[in-house]
């Protein structure tokens, strides 16, 4: 009798499919796979200015040295007092601080250049960003065109002594005023 | 000759797969821990600009959000209003809020690694620039100075 059970027990196939465990993985792997977005954050990397309680000092830049970017509440731009297009703003820029044709209005060397930026209550912050992106752009291209000239490759390459260097020719000098509130918000 | 096609009739052909699982939840471990499950809700909606001149934040743990736009749910209007509004962590708030939220999230990160602390603005492109301002100047107040304005990579020319 016990003997008889002993065996049937030891024909019993002890060993359990593991087939289907692969599948029940795969499963909840494609589940985290779609429910989560490795969401990479991209953006414009500014540095405000600290604040102080006190009012700005006055300081005097020869107005040859400065060009000028109004935003207003209908999103229109003025450069230096013209009405200029959002496509040829860089450019813009990039004629005014390498003035390369020796005008007096112009500043002397692009180290001296300031760009000066100011917006309405009302301005819409896609195109505030729109400009302020061109304005960047347009520092960005000098660098690298700076770079390719002396070291061969674009600034990002660059070493941290390299960078020093570019960017004392080309410091991006940017004074943002305080927004102005004509516009309706 | 025949002795090598008498061992070829004798193998087992199966192949084990029982490690099979184990390679597949070590591929699900992995996803597991490298995707970040955002922490907040984003209740407004946000579509952020297009740029070119973009830089990716690096490091998630520094980097705190404030979110500006529209409010989403139907709920959220009728209490609000449909004017755009400053998300903070998972609720709404107001521009004196800032300066705490800022410090709450500083004090969870070692001294060293404070000046790295990057706030990203995630605005939506159709707010206007006076809600962005108020926060601006709050950040400015609380010594927050490095600053995302978030944007997503342009696609073909500028209008």
């Amino acid at each position: 009798m016990l003997k008889k059970r002993g065996d049937s027990r030891s024909r019993v196939n002890t060993e359990i499919n593991a087939g289907s465990m692969a599948d029940i993985a795969f499963l909840l792997l494609i589940f985290f796979l779609v429910t989560t977005t490795i969401e990479v954050d991209k953006g414009i990397l500014v540095r405000l200015p600290p604040w102080s309680e006190e009012d700005p000092l006055e300081a005097k830049v020869e107005k040859k040295n400065l060009i000028s970017v109004l935003v207003n509440a209908n999103n229109d731009l003025l450069v230096n007092g013209e009405p200029e297009q959002l496509s040829s703003l860089k450019d813009r820029i990039i004629d005014f601080i390498t003035n390369p044709t020796g005008r007096d209005d112009r500043p002397e060397s692009p180290d001296k250049a300031i760009v000066s930026l100011q917006n309405d209550r009302g301005t819409n912050y896609d195109t505030y960003l729109t400009v302020y992106n061109e304005l960047q752009a347009a520092y960005r291209e000098l660098r690298d065109e700076e770079a390719e000239k002396r070291f061969g490759t674009i600034y990002d390459n660059l070493s941290r002594d390299q960078k020093k260097q570019i960017v004392e020719v080309y410091p991006m000098k940017l004074s943002e005023a305080e927004a102005t509130d004509f516009g309706e918000e | 000759m025949s002795k090598f096609s008498k061992k070829r009739g004798k193998a087992d052909p199966a192949v084990s797969t029982a490690s099979l699982p184990d390679i597949i939840f070590m591929l699900l471990f992995f996803f597991m821990m490298v995707t970040v499950l955002r922490d907040a809700t984003v209740k407004v909606e946000v579509i952020v600009p297009e740029a070119t001149e973009l830089t990716k934040l690096e490091k998630k743990s520094l980097v705190n959000y404030i979110y500006i736009g529209k409010p989403k749910e139907k709920a959220d209007i009728a209490r609000y209003g449909s004017a755009p509004r400053i998300q903070l962590g998972d609720k709404f708030a107001e521009p004196a809020d800032i300066p705490l939220y800022v410090e709450q999230h500083r004090i969870t990160i070692p001294e060293v690694q404070r000046p790295q602390i990057t706030t990203s603005l995630r605005v939506d492109g159709k707010v206007t620039m006076g809600i962005v301002s108020d926060v601006k100047e709050e950040l400015r107040k609380s010594n927050q100075l490095k600053v995302n304005y978030s944007a997503r990579p342009r696609q073909g020319d500028l209008r």
